[in-house]
């Protein structure tokens, strides 16, 4: 089954990438603004060798890109590949929402056979 | 019926769903513990689900089955891990082959499911866990194609309006 345009090997990696906390956090901090990979690894306390991997992981997922500016590479975040991952989850929950919608008809049903 | 909260998080494969019906928890229990009431929602109409075994007991065994509107049957299990009624319920879900038992490497849905009384009705609570993301596309498939469905129905209705 195919959902809009990431195949299944895609979303895996996609969902590999987000499972860890110092990728989401540079995610979320690429996606506001590019930053290059030293200013990015100045914020954690981790070498840049394992702040470049943990970049390398989340550009590999689709979910940053890298620009070179000058001497540096800058990364930004990529909000449509987050999105396109995230549509799946939603659609989970429109399951949800319409089960939901007919334990209330059967509760409904019930008020109305017993009064 | 209230949806209170609709959350996913896609780090780790994991639904929270609550919604809030206006009746009591043992109420809301029933639609759980009676299989024909429980037929009734667990599938969508297009996809109907059928229970042929129904052991709401903690360890039992469950087997239904969904079907498609081609007749296509899709089989499927339920294991009840923990039963607290009417307070809590936990459940695997798995898929099973042809013959409706347990597919062997297949691992399951986690499911757990809280009731809480509120003013006048029941807050359920319903937190799903994914083993990959794989597993989460195949249990959509059905769902999905419930809303294709509706979706061709509302461009059948713009069409007719149009016309």
């Amino acid at each position: 089954m195919v959902v809009d345009d990431l195949s299944d090997g895609e979303l895996d990696r996609v969902f590999r990438a987000l499972a860890d906390p110092t990728r989401r956090d540079i995610l979320v901090r690429t996606m506001r603004a590019g930053e290059s990979v030293s200013s990015l690894a100045a914020h954690y306390r981790m070498s840049f060798a394992a702040v470049q991997k943990h970049v390398a992981v989340l550009e590999r997922a689709g979910l940053v890109n890298k620009q070179r500016h000058g001497r540096e590479q800058i990364v930004h975040g990529d909000p449509e590949t987050l999105h396109r991952a995230t549509t799946l989850l939603e659609r989970y929950e429109r399951l949800w929402t319409d089960r939901a919608t007919r334990i209330a008809g059967i509760l409904a049903d019930e008020e109305g056979s017993t009064t | 019926m209230t949806v209170l909260k609709d959350t996913a998080d896609p780090a780790t494969l994991t639904l929270t769903f609550v919604a809030e019906f206006d009746a009591a928890p043992e109420e809301v229990w029933q639609v759980w513990e009676d299989p024909r009431k429980l037929e009734r929602w667990w599938g969508p109409p297009t996809y109907p689900a059928a229970f042929t075994r129904h052991e709401f007991v903690e360890g039992g065994e469950c087997r239904y089955h969904m079907t498609g509107p081609e007749g296509d049957q899709h089989h499927a299990w339920w294991r009840i891990e923990s039963i607290d009624k009417p307070h809590t319920l936990e459940i695997e879900d798995g898929f099973s082959g042809d013959d409706g038992e347990p597919l062997p490497d297949d691992e399951p849905v986690t499911m757990r499911v809280t009731f809480e009384p509120t003013d006048g009705g029941t807050r359920m609570t319903t937190v799903t866990h994914f083993a990959s993301t794989e597993q989460l596309e195949k249990m959509l498939e059905m769902g999905m194609q419930e809303g294709m469905r509706l979706a061709m129905g509302q461009i059948d209705a713009v069409l007719a309006s149009a016309a």
